[in-house]
């Protein structure tokens, strides 16, 4: 407890182009840029392979794969070969961790809608396109959204290792107070990527009880 | 980078000991947790399956869990497991597993049909068989697709440990890129990605043959 006190007690944590709220805001905006770019490549993808049910085998195993990809490993490797002062490469292996979950949550919660209901929007005259967008998102809509949940977690979660290569956001707490044995700040600097992490969480329950119909939640608690 | 070829083969050969070495690190802390997670998340899926009201705070629980940086898990956990043990890497991975595998359980059981449990019933099997030889068969599939990810995700964890001194294969990385020479880093991330393809494949190879009725069921 000492240490917390002794990080954000400290005055000069708090100002200048290194201090926490610097910091926070270099972590915000490389964690939603990657998730906006992994967003926009895995939901469309999703859909179309949940709607159509084709390529549905090879974008599955593609996920998992993805998903073994070591984010320390990436970062490193692109870095070393493109150099750092640009933030963007960091962002692919972020976007890598990202698109999966992503991905695999809208691909099942698409194809797992009850066939039933599918054929009802079908017969009530809906369109291919149209049965997608107005009857099965909103029905998928709880596990597309675990899915960004669980992306947008882990991007938090993981942009730290970022800081290794000198890249800013939070983790340059830990991994700067690592290098100079300068505890208070490591564990400052995991407390707030946790605390980060936690504001998520809340935002996307927060989210899940705004976006999801009443009938579709009634449903899932009925179960 | 100038004339640096991105992986130069001699240094593989050169070093082939020290890889191996690294690799069977790696495959002890990665697939350590998930089995340890796998023993503790079945008796806890299983209450949470039937008495329902647990379910609800440990997923909570194991949720919070999961939105806990590793590296900084890690950090925390030094003073109590000591720098570059084993088991600074090994206790969270073993909580990370473990709340994908609750979830798995717990949803793996639920989807056992009334139908099925009732037919179990009047055929006599009493919970614990019924338990055994009905729902837990029926329920593998889930499970084994939440043990597919947490291995999967355990393997690339560990690497993050390399940051605190253990990492298995991570500490390619980390010299890799401390001498900015690539051949480690990519020689690391490849293995990485190979262990974790081939523990998928054969978890995949698992649930064929533990769940031999889907297979019958496709060629009908």
């Amino acid at each position: 407890m000492n240490w917390l006190l002794d990080f954000f007690g400290n005055s000069a944590n708090w100002s200048g182009s290194s201090g926490i709220p610097v910091r926070v805001l270099e972590h915000v905006e490389f964690s939603l840029a990657a998730l906006m770019l992994a967003t926009l490549i895995a939901l469309p993808l999703g859909l179309l392979i949940g709607h159509t049910r084709r390529g549905a085998l090879l974008v599955v195993v593609a996920a998992n794969a993805a998903r073994a990809l070591p984010t320390l490993g990436l970062v490193v490797l692109i870095v070393l070969l493109v150099g750092v002062g640009t933030t963007w490469p960091v962002l692919i292996p972020l976007v890598a961790l990202a698109v999966p979950p992503i991905l695999v949550n809208t691909y099942e919660g698409v194809r797992g809608v009850d066939e039933d209901l599918r054929d009802a929007a079908y017969g009530m005259g809906l369109r291919g396109r149209q049965v997608l967008l107005r009857a099965l998102v909103p029905v998928a809509l709880p596990l597309i959204l675990l899915g960004l949940r669980i992306a947008a977690i882990q991007v938090v979660a993981t942009a730290t290792v970022a800081a290794y290569v000198g890249l800013g956001g939070l983790g340059r707490f830990i991994i700067d107070g690592l290098a100079t044995k300068d505890y208070p700040s490591t564990i400052g600097g995991a407390v707030l990527v946790a605390v980060l992490a936690l504001l998520v969480q809340a935002g996307f329950s927060l989210l899940q009880r705004v976006a999801v119909s009443p009938g579709v939640s009634q449903r899932a608690k009925a179960r | 980078m100038g004339e640096e070829p991105l992986v130069r083969w001699d240094w593989i050969g050169r070093n082939w000991p020290t890889i191996q070495e690294l690799l069977l690190d790696h495959m002890i802390m990665a697939l350590v947790p998930v089995v340890l997670g796998l023993l503790i998340a079945l008796p806890l899926g299983l209450a949470g399956a039937r008495w329902r009201v647990l379910y609800q705070p440990t997923v909570s629980l194991m949720n919070v869990v999961y939105s806990l940086p590793s590296l900084a898990v890690f950090i925390v956990l030094i003073p109590i497991t000591g720098l570059a043990e084993r088991a600074t890497v090994i206790v969270p991975l073993t909580f990370y597993s473990l709340a994908v595998l609750i979830p798995a359980v717990v949803d793996g059981l639920a989807a056992v049909p009334g139908h099925v449990r009732q037919s179990a019933v009047a055929m006599g099997f009493g919970p614990t068989r019924r338990l055994l030889q009905v729902e837990l068969p029926i329920a593998v599939p889930v499970v084994l697709a939440g043990l597919r990810v947490a291995t999967v995700s355990s393997i690339s964890l560990v690497s993050v440990g390399a940051l605190i001194g253990r990492g298995g294969l991570g500490y390619l990385f980390i010299d890799g890129w401390q001498r900015q020479f690539p051949t480690p880093i990519v020689v690391g991330i490849a293995l990485v990605v190979v262990l974790a393809v081939f523990a998928d494949g054969l978890l995949v190879l698992a649930q064929r043959l533990l769940t031999p009725w889907a297979r019958a069921r496709r060629t009908t």
